[in-house]
């Protein structure tokens, strides 16, 4: 059963991730990009990480997405379109050298051992992320925090029309 | 139960597909998507082996990644927003034709 979900929802991503870089249009892009979040979040259901699923779809579907959609509509649909060019044996290199990166990776994978999963741990997830993100992990949560700020500010600066005095 | 490496071979594929996206696409916000696209399979490994090894961390990690990913569409996005303001288009060999 679990295995059945694991495979649809992992035909689904695998699906949309090719959509986000085979369309053309960039609205289209960022709606299979939607689609594949969603299908991760299921994914990290299964695995037992329903806090880190939780953040998936409110930052990456809710937040993440729609900024690409509203940059897409800002600046204009025909600005973000590419013009077709000759540029094949580009694509076919960027091909070639992606299958080359899979079959390595996938080749590491399968050379090491399998392991079993460790037993469910019985406390609730959210809680346990919460006491470790405020105790062991404290410092990258804050230094996060600092990431966040610095990029507000960065995106508030670069996107200012014209820089006063 | 899921075997790990099942798990671990679709992230592997999503990352890759991103790397691929990177590479061939010329519009610069289509690959920002699939920088998002790599960073979202490497989320997906860690909480793999936070799940296959017991412990939390790997899902802590996996909220911070969130975090950084987040303020990297912001400011990408506020730069292809003043690319266009100044070149007028998001292709990237139109901006530096080589």
């Amino acid at each position: 059963m679990e295995l059945v979900v694991f495979l649809i929802l992992a035909v689904l991503a695998v699906v949309s991730g090719a959509g986000v870089i085979a369309q053309r249009s960039a609205t289209r892009s960022a709606l299979f990009l939607l689609a594949c979040f969603c299908c991760l979040a299921g994914l990290f259901i299964l695995l037992n990480a329903q806090f880190v699923a939780l953040a998936q779809v409110i930052v990456y579907a809710g937040a993440i997405v729609v900024l690409f959609l509203f940059v897409v509509l800002l600046i204009g649909i025909e600005r973000v379109a590419e013009k077709p060019g000759p540029r094949k044996s580009e694509r076919v290199a960027g091909i070639l050298l992606g299958a080359m990166l899979l079959v390595g990776i996938v080749w590491a994978i399968l050379a090491t051992k399998g392991s079993t999963a460790a037993p469910l741990s019985r406390a609730d997830n959210v809680r346990e992320i919460g006491q470790l993100l405020l105790s062991g992990w404290a410092i990258p949560f804050e230094m996060a925090a600092v990431v966040l700020l610095v990029a507000i500010v960065g995106a508030a600066v670069l996107a200012k029309k014209r820089l006063e005095g | 139960m899921v075997p790990a490496s099942y798990y671990l071979i679709l992230a592997a594929i999503l990352f890759v597909l991103g790397g691929i996206g990177v590479l061939i696409r010329r519009s610069a916000l289509v690959m920002l998507m699939s920088v998002e696209l790599m960073l979202a399979g490497a989320n997906l490994t860690l909480v793999t082996y936070s799940r296959f090894l017991g412990k939390v961390d790997g899902q802590a990690f996996a909220f911070l990644v969130m975090a950084v990913a987040a303020a990297e569409v912001a400011v990408g996005l506020a730069i292809a927003v003043s690319l266009v303001r100044h070149k007028d288009t998001t292709d990237v060999d139109e901006i530096d034709p080589c």
